[in-house]
């Protein structure tokens, strides 16, 4: 924790930050009291079962719901013939947040298909074994029209995504430093394609949200998102209601990975259904169901050019890619921020193109873009390395950059080489040989690979609200939400850092849409922005106390001010020190309420802010069956400051057991003839179980980045994604000599 | 009945039933409702709760199970499964659902002892069970040893995985397959984390066998 000590100067010397308490809502999960989406009791709930279309484009021809109707229990049974008029979907684009290019589905709206799956009626009755059976009921009929799903043969259609058409200036419009494709005249250049194939968020927790409408113009919704303000504005835009009188409730949220990022389908059917049988409705879809219409990784395709000098210096980067997105909505990411920023290169060129196709749309999953630019990146880097005959860690410190190039400016904080050093100790690099096929276990083939990640050190802005009761307890309330991470947990540490109210004393609540404003929980952003808004609301309510406090603290500042056992002091003067209670009875208050923002001030703008990653692996691999078993990953981050190392640990492994899916084992797979995924399961589209998991070694560099905001940290979430997959494709190369560059890596590639 | 069972049963996503149970239906619908007339005050008769009457009579199953050590005389549908009861009807939602098809363990409940998927099992095939779910395994506010041991190793994130994942770990302790970092994971593959707090599950199972407490 030595690391942390600026804060704890700044701050108070018994600090909480950095400690590894245990997480805030631990009891609650653990007995099986946290509840999520659809676990909320209402009165009358009435239970819904989507049904969805069986073909991937053309026109729903005739719809037969009166043998579902009349089955027992059923309430209604809504689709595009009945559902009652959503108003915001006829007057602007359908609010969707946040925004996507385009015009996202608009449930119910009319007879179109525009991809398999899509929700085509709702089934509503008093139970959910009568919806579900009502639902198998509902026979459609369709005109169906020609539909293109293969991504492959359809290549040449990809086009430029309007948002950089429209603006030259757009992170997506083609990036040229330097000179234009300069690896293609260099004597000493390499080549390649990389694939990334749809990979699907799959949390645990089912997409579900309950419904209801509380009056004719006010609706709550349970509803399981990343964003509760988001979806209060998008839900609030569809009914045309204001944004008051819409309540989001998302208290607990069973993982996410950046599927609820995004207003879907599903939630606006429950709505609709809740307003056509006035009755509260509770729809959770079904894993199947959550293949289809609650967004995914796009399948990605992406070429690399790189050129270098015989002694290993970079002298030219093209990083082209194509991206799959919605015939509907133009989704797009940062694939190629990476290979802008992260090497010293005097020519980068890199092109984005998205390619429409008979599906749903895709949303960020976690690392998003920049964890598929990576695979590329750091493979390629990997394969120059080869070529040039130089240890791959010695290349990446031969091209390190002190200054972003892309921006040239400095970085606010960058302790990259620290974090190659600290993981190529702990996984054991000086054991790796150079050579492919020279390390063996047994019989299995032994490799070592690591891949460098990044990610901007993003920080929105957000508000908090403070009360501190007549007992000294404290309730802190934002409107953020917790996927996984511990939200609540590091903002109670903050807070207590702040105040110096120790944490047993401090709440935090999340998930409710009436809390003070918070950014979407995504883009790894939520310590940096809510932690400062925390922060900035217990400084408030300092300065609240020192004026309550009148002469007695005239002559401190507010950062002073401590509050132990319920009595308010200031060092260094015994005369200084009131009651909280007294305090409170001399003004007349039951207690004190404040409420503070926080947001970017201008010196970010003097520096470019990235958390940075590197991830190392050794990999078995079977020579007969090409079966890989990552046997140890070490993991490294420069994310800032450290608020809590047991779950940043956590969270950390969590990147790395999702960044071992990727490389090895997750693939969503159309069947083009129908347009339909053939895996729609947990069985047939494979993620990491226990047995696939090794122990994942995790080490912070934990240095404050007090640029980024005034905690220090720098973001966690995606970076611990971000460059794992090449760190087994590297690995499983110097295993084999084989240089996978479609993922994942299954057996059959390898043999 | 026994035809309808069979239906019912097999088929709780309604495959193929169709036909049979709207002919059934519209039998019970006409053949009912004098003998439904003749088991309800005659005042209170309106079609919906007349239709409600005859499903209470023909649909639903008495079953008995002793949930976290109660007692329950319930009357279910036969394609109710374990977790649909648990979660729709008695208000027990600590047990999740993650997948419905028998794929994650996010919905493992003991029954007679034994860790069982409970979307895998409809409730009358376990009439006169005992079955504890995570409610039932802290003995009141005082937690059960693998329940501290997760807190303690943060053996999670979001929590949806985690009532399965406690429920699968103490069943696999008392089997006896906890013996090494290996067998667990190999014993405990049937419970899917994708937040991935895989290793830190793993080392709460292993505090909580080596510590030796009775599970
Ligand atoms: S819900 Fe039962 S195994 Fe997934
Ligand atoms: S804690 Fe989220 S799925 Fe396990």
């Amino acid at each position: 924790m030595s690391i942390n000590y600026i804060m704890k100067e700044q701050l108070l010397k018994d600090g909480v930050i950095g400690d590894p308490m245990n997480r805030v809502d631990g009891r609650m999960k653990v007995t099986g009291r946290a509840r999520y989406s659809a676990e909320f009791e209402l009165p009358n709930l009435a239970h819904a079962v989507l049904v969805t279309s069986t073909i991937a484009k053309g026109r729903i021809k005739s719809l037969e719901t009166k043998v579902a109707e009349r089955a027992p229990g059923v309430l209604a049974v809504i689709s595009h013939l009945n559902s009652p008029k959503v108003p915001g979907f006829a007057q602007h684009d359908h609010p969707a947040e946040p925004p996507t290019g385009g015009q996202p589905l608009r449930v119910f709206y009319n007879d179109k298909v525009y991809s398999n799956g899509q929700p085509i009626a709702l089934v509503v009755a008093d139970t959910f074994e009568r919806a579900l059976y009502a639902s198998s009921l509902v026979k459609a009929q369709y005109e169906q029209e020609k539909h293109t799903t293969d991504f492959e043969a359809n290549k040449e259609k990809a086009f430029i995504p309007s948002q950089a058409k429209n603006n030259k200036n757009s992170h997506l419009a083609d990036y040229v430093r330097g000179e234009e494709d300069a690896y293609k005249t260099a004597d000493i250049k390499i080549e390649a394609e990389y694939t990334q194939p749809t990979e699907v968020h799959n949390p645990m927790e089912l997409q579900a949200i309950v419904a209801h409408w509380e009056a004719e113009d006010k609706l709550t919704v349970y509803d399981k998102t990343q964003a509760v303000k988001g979806t209060q504005n998008a839900f609030a835009k569809d009914w045309n209601i204001p944004v008051e009188n819409v309540k989001v409730i998302a208290t607990f949220v069973g993982g996410a990975f950046g599927n609820g990022l995004h207003t879907w389908p599903h939630e606006t059917a429950a709505i609709i259904a809740a307003k056509k049988v006035n009755r509260p409705v509770k729809l959770m879809l079904t894993r199947e169901q959550m293949f289809f219409m609650v967004g995914y990784r796009p399948h990605t395709w992406q070429k690399i050019g790189m050129s270098a000098t015989a002694d290993g210096k970079l002298t030219a980067i093209t990083h082209e890619s194509i991206g799959q997105t919605s015939s509907y909505e133009e989704f797009t990411e940062s694939t190629l921020q990476q290979s802008k920023m992260m090497y010293a290169c005097p020519n980068v060129t890199t092109r984005y193109r998205i390619l429409a196709l008979d599906v749903s749309t895709p949303i960020w999953m976690r690392g998003p873009g920049e964890a598929t630019g990576a695979f590329a990146l750091e493979s390629a880097m990997d394969e120059m390395a080869y070529a040039l005959n130089i240890d791959p860690i010695e290349f990446r410190m031969l091209n390190h950059t002190e200054r972003d190039p892309e921006k040239n400016l400095p970085w606010s904080t960058k302790y990259l080489k620290e974090c190659i050093q600290l993981g190529a100790e702990r996984i054991g690099w000086e054991k790796r040989q150079l050579k492919p096929r020279s390390l063996k276990f047994g019989e299995w083939l032994v490799g070592y690979g690591m891949g460098v990640g990044t990610f901007g050190a993003n920080f929105r802005m957000a508000r908090a609200r403070a009360r501190m009761l007549a007992d000294g307890s404290v309730i802190i309330q934002s409107a953020t939400t917790d996927i996984g991470p511990g939200t609540g947990t590091a903002m109670v540490q903050i807070a207590a850092d702040a105040l110096g109210v120790p944490p047993d004393k401090i709440t935090f609540q999340l998930g409710n849409s009436a809390f003070p404003h918070s950014p979407s929980q995504g883009g790894s952003s939520t310590v940096s922005s809510v932690g400062s808004a925390v922060h900035a609301v217990c400084i408030a309510l300092k300065e609240k106390i020192q004026q309550l406090g009148g002469t007695a603290f005239s002559a401190v500042t507010p950062e002073d001010i401590t509050i132990i056992g319920g009595m308010i002091t200031v060092p260094n003067d015994a005369s200084a020190k009131v009651a909280y209670v007294d305090l409170l009875k001399q003004n007349n208050l039951q207690e004190i309420d404040v409420t503070a923002e926080a947001k970017p001030d201008d010196e970010r703008k003097n520096y470019s802010m990235y958390s940075f990653s590197v991830h190392f692996a050794e990999v078995h691999v079977h020579p007969v069956t090409g079966v890989v078993r990552v046997n140890k990953v070490v993991s490294c981050a420069d994310a800032g400051t450290i608020v809590n190392e047991k779950t940043a640990g956590n969270q950390m492994i969590g990147g790395a057991v999702g960044g071992i899916g990727m490389a090895l084992m997750e693939a969503a797979v159309i069947d083009d003839r129908f347009g339909r995924y053939v895996t729609k399961d947990l069985a047939e589209y494979h993620v990491p179980v226990h047995a696939d998991i090794p122990k994942v070694d995790v080490i912070f560099v934990n240095k404050p980045d007090l640029h980024v905001n005034p905690i220090g940290t720098k973001g966690i979430g995606e970076i611990a994604l971000i460059g794992m997959a090449p760190a087994i494709a590297n690995a499983v190369f110097n295993a084999t000599g084989k240089r996978i560059r479609e993922l994942p890596i299954t057996p059959d590639k390898l043999i | 009945m026994a035809e309808k069972k069979n239906c019912d049963a097999n088929s709780p996503k309604g495959n193929n039933c169709t036909h049979h149970s709207e002919e059934r239906r519209t039998f019970l619908k006409q053949s009912s409702a004098m003998m439904a007339l003749a088991l309800t005050p005659p005042t209170v008769l309106k079609a919906a709760d007349l239709d409600e009457k005859v499903a209470e009579k023909f649909e639903k199953v008495p079953v008995t199970l002793e949930i976290n050590g109660v007692k329950q005389k319930l009357s279910v549908e036969p394609r109710v499964t374990v977790l649909d009861l648990l979660r729709e009807q008695l208000n027990l939602t600590g047990t999740k659902k993650g997948c419905d098809y028998g794929q994650c363990g996010a919905c493992t409940v003991h029954i007679d002892g034994t860790r069982v998927n409970s979307c895998l099992t409809f409730a009358v095939m376990q009439d006169g069970k005992k079955i504890t779910t995570i409610e039932g395994l802290a003995a009141g506010e005082e937690l059960h040893p693998m329940q501290e041991a997760f807190i303690k190793h943060d053996g999670f994130q979001c929590g949806y995985c985690t009532p399965g994942q406690i429920m699968s770990a103490v069943a696999c302790i008392r089997e006896g397959h906890a013996n090494s970092e290996a067998e667990i994971r190999e014993y405990m593959s049937g419970n899917i984390c994708r937040c991935g707090a895989y290793p830190n599950i793993v080392n709460a199972i292993l505090e909580v066998k080596n510590g030796g407490q009775k599970v």
